[in-house]
């Protein structure tokens, strides 16, 4: 079969030095380091090997190809944990649930790293490795292939009929068609078809011309390879010097872009503040489109606008459009819209009389309707702190059972449903506490509906005293609120430009065929002159034998007016040798 | 947003239907072919008797006159004979001159089972003023025209037939995917889906999977071809007799390896684009969720497979293998990813 790589080696290393190895990503380099493997692997009683001598094993073994085909099939296997697991980076809030709800195995997951798959020890050893590898095959391939862009196509074999491809022809003395001019012609003829030639022997008697193409092949390929290399940088750049930030903002609000000005933000260690870009952004309006027509989608959201005031200094302020797959770039930032809900406005009195809050609560939408956690929480009131837990529903419902739930994501009847409670908040000893969650250990029960008291349900405008004369809530209207992510990535560019760089070379390294040609040609006895020609190609290459058929039509074409004696067959087709 | 025509989308649902049921018949069709094997092969033993006769008379005549003409003779006679014993399938794909009836009318049926869906599909897509590539029921529906059409191109330049069974059992399994498993009446796209990147991404990452299930068709038939060749050098009985309607293992494995190379120039397109929309839409081109982490393993095992190509001892069988289990991959990322895994793609009433 003449296809395989140990086919194209072969005839190789019967006609003339081959600078480097057929190849899709494999090739000689690695084949022969192969098979200096298993002979070294025969010979149990090794010698000591010394230090650099091991070092020198380690590497032939690390950049063979059998050891990058392992270690890519162990980086597939490696990343399917990953999808199994919650993963810390994406959303650690499920590790911390998924920890709890398995105190068993969730620590001896943990301690394998399986909630951080791809920042892991095992992942990085493993991705690090093939791409050490993937360096030690490069390099070599890059010298190698740079040497033989630079010479001469290899020296005609003897036997042009051994190769795969193979042809021969004879033009009658009457044409006056010398063996030399023969083999110029030909030359001129495969240069024109954009191989690069070599008229060799041209004062013998048996003059011939060598002829490779599709250099291209191997650069495609080594453009591929290298440009992995370019993505994983850019990762790396990005991770470095990049931040990501989240932040709610309801609608009036603004957003100044700095630490202060963030809900959660995540730096790369390479982050310094003077990073940010100045600008502010003031959620002006959110506008919600839910499907009103189809009776199986009814209430799908079909829309969401936020219409965004963004200022940078010196500059006036803008009015712009930030919609799902549309984000605003600003400087060197981008801003997404992440998700939206609503935030009720509420104002809550303490038991002094006092307003201890009055402001847009934001709560996180559960589902489709809209049905949404709340919590509320009131250091400044006194003389006790107060907190409050619960669900908005922006058209509430009530079921058979007296059970509230939410019917539609449109606010046609908005609906509090809130327990409160009174105590230590536990916000003054400055630990880190997560907004939306509220610790009711240390807090005595106010309202709750399984106690006399009974839980507070408020509908718009409607004001609730809390038992105890400890205050009030009222429910004075709703807005929106829009959850805007924040990013920078500095090697996203890079990471674009070398990911197209790679599907590029990627193309021209499966696609462009890389063949060899050789022509020779001579006189016959009877006056005859005799040209035979032969193909071989450097790796897999399905179209040597339409090659063959078209480079046996040009000769024809250049030297026969009409069908002479010919013969011309595909071996590979036919499986007939006529030597 | 424009109106949902459901005229026209209960026309649609009534196109799948019946497209479905065509390519039923068509798959039936294509397996009596199969069946019936022994008397196509006993048409071709036929055949090749007569040539080889021919090619007797000529070693005859040729040993009369030149003997340029005796070796002509006998390489020919040689290889009639070869092939009237070893295989039916000529190893370049080309179609042969035998009526295989039955086949024949699985690939009427084929086209004509396609072109029904293809109404389907454009008709969905008309319905919903989008492309319907939206939802489970609509990846699943336009996934398998776009493997019948697919089919259908490669059968105009190979003949393939023998995958006939294959192919159009796959299509009929993912329309009654479709139909039965997630059905989803006519509606407008989610606001995370409302991208023009939809058409691009998706287009491309359905082009990739169902050049890679013909190949996963190959595969699987090469491991069986290749364990019957072995069979049949150690003298064993030929269990498997319609077998000898497909071509010889080797020729799958090239065959199937020149389609998993388009596949997977394709299928880096859907990654590397899927990053560019993941960058528009979530703020990051890459953030390993579930549906990237398997898209990722997928390119990484046919990356595998293509060097395996390139490996000493990991050709054939092993390749094979490769191929077959991206395959699999690729279904798990498209079923089981898309319903049970909660990701980013989860998609709105699946």
């Amino acid at each position: 079969m003449s296809q395989t790589p140990d086919g194209a080696q072969r005839h190789d290393d019967a006609g003339a030095p081959a600078p480097d190895g057929p190849g899709t990503g494999g090739g000689k380099g690695r084949a022969v380091t192969d098979r200096k493997r298993n002979r070294k692997r025969d010979d149990v009683a090794v010698p000591a090997l010394g230090f650099l001598g091991m070092l020198r094993w380690a590497w032939t073994q690390l950049t063979s190809m059998r050891t990058a085909l392992f270690l890519l099939l162990l980086l597939a296997v490696a990343a399917v944990p990953g999808s199994l697991f919650p993963q810390r980076p994406a959303n650690p809030a499920v590790v911390t649930q998924y920890l709890t709800d398995n105190p068993e195995v969730g620590p001896w997951l943990d301690r394998f790293q399986l909630f951080d798959v791809y920042s892991s020890v095992w992942f990085s050893a493993i991705y690090l490795l093939l791409f050490l590898s993937l360096i030690g095959c490069v390099i070599p391939r890059a010298i190698q292939h740079y040497k033989a862009m630079r010479s001469q196509p290899p020296r005609t074999p003897r036997r042009l009929s051994r190769l795969p491809e193979y042809g021969s022809m004879a033009v009658p003395a009457e044409a006056g068609l010398s063996a030399r001019s023969a083999v110029e012609e030909a030359a001129r003829l495969l240069k024109r078809r954009g191989y690069r030639v070599n008229v060799r022997d041209a004062d013998t008697d048996r003059p011939s011309v060598g002829a490779e193409r599709g250099f291209a092949k191997e650069i495609g390929n080594l453009v591929f390879h290298t440009s992995l290399i370019g993505v994983l940088v850019s990762v790396a750049i990005g991770g470095q010097f990049g931040y990501t930030g989240q932040r709610v903002l309801v609608e009036g609000e603004t957003f100044v872009n700095s630490l202060i000005g963030y809900d959660s933000f995540n730096p790369g260690t390479g982050f310094t503040e003077d990073r940010l870009d100045p600008f502010s952004l003031t959620l002006d309006k959110f506008e919600v489109v839910f499907d009103r027509e189809s009776t199986t989608h009814y209430g799908q959201p079909l829309d969401f606008t936020a219409t965004m005031s963004v200022r940078e200094p010196g500059q006036p302020a803008e009015q712009q459009v930030l919609k799902v797959n549309h984000p605003l770039t600003i400087g060197g930032s981008n801003v997404y819209l992440m998700g939206n809900g609503y935030a009720p406005v509420v104002t809550i009195r303490d038991g002094e009389g006092n307003i201890a809050h009055q402001g847009p609560v934001v709560a996180i939408p559960n589902d489709g309707a809209y049905t949404s956690t709340m919590v509320i929480k009131v250091p400044d009131a006194k003389p006790e702190q107060l907190g409050f837990v619960g669900f908005f529903l922006p058209t509430a419902m009530e079921g058979e059972d007296g059970v509230a739930y939410g019917s539609d994501p449109d606010p046609m009847n908005p609906r509090l449903y809130l327990n409160s409670y009174y105590g230590d908040l536990g916000l003054d000893n400055g630990d880190p506490k997560n907004v939306f969650v509220l610790d009711t250990s240390n807090l005595t029960v106010l309202n709750d509906r399984n106690q006399d008291s009974g839980g507070i349900e408020l509908a718009a405008y409607e004001t609730k005293e809390l038992p105890n004369g400890m205050g009030s809530i009222t429910f004075d209207g709703l807005v929106r609120y829009a959850a805007l992510d924040i990013h920078h990535d500095p090697g996203k560019l890079g990471a674009l430009v070398f990911s197209s760089l790679a599907m590029a070379g990627l193309g021209a390294s499966l696609f462009i065929g890389r063949r060899r040609v050789w022509v020779r040609a001579g006189t016959h006895d009877d006056g005859r002159t005799m040209v035979e020609w032969g193909l071989l190609a450097r790796g897999e290459d399905h179209r040597l034998a339409p090659e063959a058929a078209t480079i046996s039509k040009l000769l024809r074409d250049q030297w026969l007016t009409d069908a002479g004696p010919q013969a011309h067959n595909s071996k590979s087709a036919a499986g007939v040798d006529n030597s | 947003m424009p109106t949902i025509d459901q005229t026209l989308a209960q026309y649609s649902e009534l196109f799948m239907l019946l497209g479905a049921m065509a390519f039923t018949v068509a798959f039936i069709a294509f397996c009596w072919d199969l069946a019936k094997s022994s008397k196509t092969i006993k048409a071709v033993e036929d055949r090749l008797a007569a040539e080889h006769a021919t090619a007797d008379v000529a070693v005859l005549v040729g040993a009369a006159g030149a003997s340029s003409g005796s070796a002509a003779g006998r390489t020919a006679g040689g290889s009639a004979g070869q092939a009237h014993t070893v295989e039916m399938a000529s190893d370049s794909m080309n179609y042969g001159k035998e009526r295989r009836a039955a086949a024949r009318i699985g690939v009427a049926l084929t086209v004509l089972a396609t072109v029904i869906l293809a109404a389907g599909v454009l008709t969905r897509g008309l319905a919903a003023h989008r492309v319907p590539w939206g939802n489970m029921y609509e990846f699943c529906t336009t996934g398998a025209l776009m493997v019948a059409v697919v089919y259908l191109i490669a059968l105009t330049r190979k003949d393939l037939r023998f995958l006939g069974s294959f192919v159009i059992g796959l299509v009929v399994v993912m329309l009654i995917a479709a139909t039965i498993g997630f059905p989803t009446p006519v509606a407008h796209l989610i606001p995370a889906l409302q991208s023009y990147w939809i058409i691009i991404h998706v287009s491309v990452a359905v082009l990739a999977s169902a050049l890679f299930t013909l190949t996963f068709a190959m595969s699987v038939l090469q491991l069986i071809q290749g364990n019957r060749e072995a069979r049949g050098r150690a003298g064993k009985a030929d269990k498997l007799a319609f077998m000898r309607l497909v071509p010889s293992a080797l020729t799958l494995e090239n065959a199937a390896y020149r389609i998993n190379a388009v596949s997977f120039v394709f299928w880096t397109f859907t990654l590397v684009l899927g990053a560019i929309w993941a960058e528009e839409a979530w703020g990051r081109y890459w953030g390993w969720d579930t549906k990237e982490v398997w898209t990722f393993v997928i390119w990484v095992v046919y990356a595998g497979y293509l060097h395996a190509r390139a490996t000493r001892g990991w050709t054939g069988t092993r390749a094979a293998w490769l191929s077959i289990v991206g395959y699999l991959c690729v279904v798990f990322n498209f079923t089981i990813v898309n319903v049970f895994f909660a990701g980013l793609h989860s998609y709105a009433g699946v």
